[in-house]
């Protein structure tokens, strides 16, 4: 009987936190939602979602998202590109291939890689990233997406190192001892083994990596340059949805059409992780079944 | 437990062990508590606490200004924040500032924003200062009209061969839009003083969060130019001299006192109503020898010539 309570009241705790959890997650949309929809009351949605200039204080004004989302896409997608496969190689030597001192030693690294401020980051890429690749790549200034990406791939390397490690290092022994058995050499079996029965927390991984860069502001307000510009390439100035909201923030009073606006771009942030979470979670079940 | 005085002790005497410990950390506790919220206050002197927001430009100024006064009225706690003079207007109106810092004047539409708010801005002119243009030492290019920096950031002209430089790219730099200097230098140089123009810095200008970052920026590019306060400039790079018609000056306070050099403006505080108290305090200071000496200092130009001259 005693039991019997014990158990449901730990049973209602637990559905209560999810409960909470997804209340939130409502709030915070809700909250984004109602301040974002009073700009549409005064500017037509139409020019927001496809306006291409962003000119927060001219007379008008106009609040057109398209150069903020194009940049947030570049600097993402490098970061992406960057990122994905040096981490996943890494992730497959600490758990495969790396003796065991090393391993140790390299994982330790990792979680320390992960602790630094992303103000730390976006200050070298400010004094060193940026006019080094100015001058390697004989860029018009260092300030462009490239330095964000590549700031912010180091960013995301250990989110993605570990978890993968731990999907690599969870495969089941027996997998391998088959596959040796049956003739297989060690990057055979690492490449067709392995990496296929640890794909789906792979792929957790790169996507808890995509979140955290999507949503860092810092770096990217930083070394970015920030010009409102549709950007043609990643070494020219750029600027992100998290960055315009950061640096406009403060100015917009509450209440102007300004402080709308950046609520809108808030919502339509919220808006593009939820929907890389959505086909994320997709892959994930496909992998699994 | 029993009383101590049901036992017939004196009650002033401290009751149990247990009680005594717990009444002593309290009691530090509480004079921990007390300690962090300030000395105790002469009665006679003014006390009180000041928030100053806004301009990143007179940052520097500022917090010179507030630490003297404090020297003078060790009661009075001075709060100096930057941000940009858009992001001082915005708290004052927000009513989370008692002085916004402001290195432009406050636009009509935040003037009626703030009346709708019940705040009544009242504007103080504190002191004078040049915006200075900057390039990147090793750039031939040293002389320039309102109207080549104009086709400069608007996009017209886009190479430093154009202006008798190198054959580059030119790469504009500007402050955020939270900036004062952003919205002076817009108003003058990008809008040419008409109220009409809708023209634009180039997309591709690049917007950086601190007049340091365009210092830092120009620098180390060749092919860059920027603008900032004239207290920001250093002798990492290079100030051109402006002319508005046909006459060059360089940007220093001498000219920018003598209205010849063409990129000159006011920096202003603005308080919610006419200051009493301690608001009215600072801002006299502001305004005494010794708080324009301040402002001399930080490289602007104070309000009084006088002063000037006398200090100089």
């Amino acid at each position: 009987m005693r039991r019997a309570i014990t158990e449901r009241i730990i049973e209602t705790c637990i559905r209560l936190s999810g409960l909470v959890v997804i209340l939130f997650v409502v709030l915070v949309f809700l909250f984004l939602l109602k301040d974002a929809v009073l700009l549409f009351g005064h500017y037509p949605l139409g020019q927001f979602l496809l306006g291409t200039k962003w000119l927060p204080i001219s007379e008008p004004p106009s609040f057109g998202i398209i150069p903020l989302l194009i940049g947030s896409l570049y600097v993402t997608a490098g970061a992406i590109v960057l990122c994905v496969p040096v981490g996943v190689i890494s992730a497959m030597f600490i758990a495969e291939v790396a003796p065991g001192p090393l391993k140790g030693i390299l994982k330790s690294l990792v979680e320390i890689l992960a602790s630094i401020p992303s103000v730390v980051l976006g200050f070298i890429g400010l004094v060193w990233l940026g006019p080094f690749l100015k001058d390697l790549l004989g860029l018009r200034t260092g300030q462009c997406g490239l330095t964000g990406s590549l700031l912010l791939a180091f960013m995301a390397l250990p989110t993605i190192i570990s978890i993968s490690e731990d999907a690599l290092a969870s495969v089941p022994k027996a997998f391998k001892e088959a596959a040796y058995g049956l003739g297989a050499t060690r990057w055979q079996t690492l490449w067709r083994i392995c990496l296929p029965a640890a794909s789906s927390g792979i792929i957790a991984a790169v996507m808890l990596g995509i979140g955290r860069v999507i949503g860092e502001t810092m770096v990217v307000m930083m070394v970015t340059g920030n010009s409102p510009v549709i950007p043609r390439s990643i070494t020219q100035a750029l600027r992100t949805l998290t960055a315009t909201i950061a640096s406009e923030m403060g100015e917009a009073v509450s209440g102007s059409e300004h402080y709308y606006a950046l609520f809108a771009v808030g919502l339509v942030l919220f808006i593009s992780t939820f929907l890389i979470n959505l086909v994320a979670d997709a892959f994930l079940r496909r992998a699994r079944q | 437990m029993i009383a101590p005085w049901q036992e017939g002790c004196d009650p002033l005497e401290l009751p149990t062990e247990m009680g005594g410990r717990v009444c002593s950390v309290g009691l530090i506790l509480l004079a921990a508590l007390l300690g962090g919220c300030g000395q105790v206050v002469d009665p006679n002197e003014p006390s009180g606490f000041i928030q100053i927001k806004g301009s990143d430009t007179m940052v520097n100024a500022v917090q010179k200004i507030s630490e003297e006064f404090m020297k003078d009225y060790p009661y009075v706690f001075v709060a100096v924040t930057g941000g940009g003079s858009g992001v001082g207007i915005a708290s004052l109106i927000n009513r989370s500032c008692e002085v916004a810092a402001a290195s432009r004047e406050m636009s009509p539409k935040e003037i009626e924003l703030a009346r709708k708010r019940g705040v009544e801005p009242v504007e103080h002119l504190v002191a004078f200062d040049g915006v200075a243009v900057i390039v990147n030492k090793a750039n031939p290019v040293d002389r320039l009209t309102i109207r080549q920096l104009h086709d400069i950031f608007t996009g017209k002209v886009s190479n430093w061969g154009d202006l008798g430089g190198k054959d580059l790219p030119i790469v504009t730099l500007s402050r955020e839009v939270s900036s004062g200097t952003h919205m002076y230098f817009k108003e003058r140089v990008i809008h040419l003083s008409a109220k009409d123009s809708t023209e634009e810095f180039s997309s591709s200008t690049l917007m950086l969060s601190s007049s340091q970052g365009i210092v830092e920026e120009v620098a180390g590019n060749e092919a860059a130019i920027g603008y900032l306060g004239m207290g920001y400039t250093s002798d990492r790079t290079k100030s051109v001299w402006v002319a508005d018609e046909d006459q060059y000056f360089p940007p220093t306070a001498e000219y920018v006192m003598s209205k010849k050099y063409p990129l000159a403006r006011g920096l202003y505080f603005y308080t919610n109503g006419q200051p009493q108290g301690v608001g009215r305090l600072l801002l006299d200071f502001t305004l005494s020898p010794k708080g324009q000496r301040q402002f001399i200092e930080t490289g602007f130009v104070p309000v009084g010539v006088t002063i000037a001259q006398g200090d100089n």
